[in-house]
């Protein structure tokens, strides 16, 4: 009927993170080669280590080539009109929040993520990472009793430095692939986590990413170590400002599991996605590798990407102690004319290694939604098993999706099995939910939600739900 | 509004519709008076279907012209949800799989929207949960549909049951089941049609769509229209059904034209 809503109007709806907080900010010059390299390294007061680690990722970037393989069409960045570093002018490194500078702390609480003593959210601690720099990491003190370290990276360089030097670069190489090397040069902060055998986190960890500045690159690199028989539950989440240019996001994040130990990685991306008509938003090029070094350790990757203008991303699983378990669990809903090509990567090296994939796309608008993914059973990968499931949702008649899945075994007693999926966002079954009373939004993000039901049980129950009403949100208009 | 009997539920003229600019109803006549159960007959692609989605509001369709009137109310401006929420209640000729949702959700949902129209008061998960067992008696399902996907795996049957169960929670006062009949056994007809039954009272109107007589056996309509090429070409009483159950539709379509002018 004429008067029905179409789905183009729900999806959408205004970005409401797209605020600027006007706070001074100390830059470096535009640019990147060795003297700038030098300098972030020298205002970071790290080791020099350090430092020749990010000169011989920055010697490799030189050499490689932008990938170009992916289902993404961007114009060519230059990398050159980039600001690499930017942080909030504060006089000095602050040991307590009361020293920190209440805009920060107002801008993560309009986020919704309070950091201050009265507010702080009940059992998760967070690390807040504002542009280049973490302002602020919550209940340090009583994670420490545990031994549990929650801190940023840069303050685990000062203060941990064999930790970082033994696991810095070791699941992926500062080599691996053209934003890793960029990321390993000019990383500037992001969290670190370490926890000690035989503990279990006893609450939940989270990063909370906000880019501020329009001009200014973010390159967080975050290292989580699980030792044997230890556990942990992460989540990070992510905004940005609204501004009408683009903003590179580079990150980097590897995460090593010892013997028996588990690390759950969650991931919330929000960033900004640019407007209607595809102007601004932030490029998301991510590189995120979990290696399961240890027997029976197991990684568990779930994300929900509804933001960035592009996202290309494949956080991934090295299987390599015997019977270790891999997971990848993902919602990817795209809008207008953003564009995501993401999956994972499962590489069985061991015996009786495990994964499950289970990725969920929503393509609306104009978008590009592709799923791009890898399983590659090694040759001693003997009775290793993959389970891959791939669904994909169109919303309209003008949104694209894709399936990549490569296969490779040199395993004959390995098994693989691959179940793809293609819907369409069925007028028949709105009109279903429709015709019991049930009003066009809520069917719609009902039936949504139901598509990704799979993976929101895995988010840590915080999330769950404020992952369905994000999605509800973003297809605010999109359907028609 | 009104509840004695005899009330005009539905009153619908010269009604037009088409879908894809192919023209599918071409000038439907029907007056439903509360407490009457009527019968819709005819062959595969005379309307049948059609008229019972336009009645509840399926956007595929567009209204060239004519008339529904719901209660004496039009009701070609509202949405589907707004029909449903006023009383009006198809059961699916083919109910429809929403994977991931639980049947049980989506049937609190549905039914706390209809207690909002009808001025009552919500029912939250507990208070629900016990008018749900209340009437699976009634369509004599397993409690274990509830925590299932809505109609996800469901047999024939099993679906079919659970449009009644809609229906029950829902109390209609106009209930239109699309060939609800189709793909049942004996068993589950009987099940259907004493739901159904319960459900009638006598102010309230249910329209049966059927190809089969058998139907009419358990439940029996006060009317029986036939359509023929977007139009009812002939209104009779339960007795019509058996005649076209032994003659079939031939003689009508023949004579399409005279038995229009009878129904008036």
């Amino acid at each position: 009927m004429s008067s029905t809503q179409t789905v183009d109007e729900i999806v959408s709806q205004p970005y409401k993170y797209g605020f600027v907080t006007d706070i001074e900010t100390e830059k470096i010059p535009k640019g990147i080669n060795k003297d700038i390299i030098k300098l972030i390294s020298s205002k970071k007061e790290e080791p020099d280590f350090l430092l020749k680690f990010r000169l011989r990722a920055f010697d490799q970037w030189l050499k490689m080539a932008e990938p170009n393989w992916a289902e993404l069409g961007y114009p060519p960045i230059n990398y050159q009109d980039l600001i690499y570093f930017a942080a909030p002018k504060q006089e000095q490194k602050k040991e307590s929040l009361e020293e920190v500078d209440p805009k920060l702390l107002d801008t993560f609480e309009k986020l919704g993520i309070p950091i201050s003593e009265q507010k702080r959210l009940a059992n998760v601690a967070v690390d807040a990472v504002f542009d280049s720099v973490s302002i602020a990491t919550t209940y340090k003190e009583k994670l420490a009793e545990h031994g549990v370290i929650f801190c940023s990276i840069s303050e685990a360089v000062t203060k941990y430095p064999e930790l970082i030097e033994k696991y810095l670069g070791t699941v992926v190489p500062i080599n691996d692939n053209f934003f890793a090397a960029l990321n390993s040069a000019v990383f500037s902060d992001g969290s670190f986590v370490y926890i000690p055998k035989g503990v279990d986190c006893p609450m939940e960890l989270s990063s909370y990413f906000r880019i501020n500045s329009g001009d200014t690159g973010q390159f967080e690199r975050t290292l989580i170590i699980a030792e044997e028989k230890s556990s942990v539950s992460y989540l990070e989440g992510c905004t940005a400002p609204m501004f009408d240019t683009n903003t590179l996001h580079a990150a980097v994040v590897e995460l090593i599991a010892l013997d028996y130990s588990t690390i759950k990685y969650s991931t919330v991306q929000n960033w900004y996605a640019g407007n209607e008509e595809g102007i601004g938003g932030i490029y998301n090029f991510v590189t995120k590798r979990g290696q399961c070094r240890g027997k029976k350790s197991k990684i568990s990757w779930s994300q929900v990407e509804t933001g960035s203008a592009i996202t290309w991303k494949y956080p991934s699983c090295i299987l390599q102690g015997e019977e270790s378990i891999g997971e990848f669990y993902s919602v990817a809903l795209t809008n207008n004319y953003q564009q995501a090509d993401t999956g994972t990567k499962m590489i069985h090296v061991g015996a009786k290694t495990r994964s499950t994939i289970v990725s969920k796309g929503i393509s609306a608008g104009h978008s590009k939604n592709s799923y791009r993914g890898l399983v590659d059973m090694g040759p001693n990968a003997i009775n290793a098993k993959n389970y891959s499931q791939c669904d994909s949702m169109l919303i309209g008649d003008k949104a694209s999706a894709n399936t990549f899945p490569y296969i490779h075994s040199q395993q004959p007693k390995a098994s693989i099995e691959h179940e793809a999926s293609t819907c369409r966002l069925a007028e028949d079954q709105l009109f279903y939910l429709q015709s019991r009373g049930i009003n066009f939004e809520e069917a719609v993000s009902m039936m949504v939600s139901g598509f990704c039901r799979d993976v929101f049980n895995q988010l840590p129950m915080e999330f769950a739900s404020e992952a369905d009403k994000l999605l509800a949100l973003k297809l605010e208009g999109s359907v028609g | 509004m009104q509840n004695s009997s005899g009330n005009l539920i539905l009153e619908i003229n010269d009604l037009h519709a088409s879908i894809e600019d192919q023209s599918i109803l071409k000038g439907v006549n029907l007056k439903i008076y509360a407490g009457e159960i009527h019968a819709i007959m005819g062959r595969n692609g005379s309307g049948k279907s059609t008229l019972s989605k336009v009645i509840a509001g399926h956007p595929a369709y567009s209204i060239t012209s004519g008339i529904i009137k719901f209660n004496n109310q039009n009701i070609l401006d509202l949405e589907p949800e707004e029909r449903g929420r006023a009383g009006i209640f198809l059961g699916f000729q083919y109910p429809l799989e929403i994977p991931g949702v639980s049947n049980i959700e989506f049937l609190r949902v549905a039914t706390n929207a209809r207690r909002q129209a009808l001025k009552k008061e919500e029912l939250d998960t507990f208070e629900f949960e016990d008018l749900v067992h209340e009437k699976l008696k009634l369509v004599q399902m397993d409690p274990s549909f509830l925590e299932r996907s809505v109609n996800e795996g469901f047999s024939g049957g099993e679906k079919k049951r659970n449009e009644i169960l809609q229906m029950a929670l829902l109390e209609p006062t106009l209930g239109i089941l699309d060939e609800t009949d189709s793909g049942l056994d004996i068993d589950a007809l009987r099940i259907v049609a004493t739901g159904v039954q319960k459900l009638s009272k006598n102010d309230t109107a249910t329209i049966l769509i059927t190809h089969y007589q058998r139907l009419l056996n358990e439940i029996t309509p006060n009317f029986v229209h036939v359509m023929v090429d977007g139009k009812i070409a002939h209104t009779g009483g339960k007795e019509l059904a058996l005649k076209l159950e032994e003659s079939g539709y031939d003689w009508i379509e023949k004579d399409s034209n005279k038995s229009e002018e009878l129904k008036k």
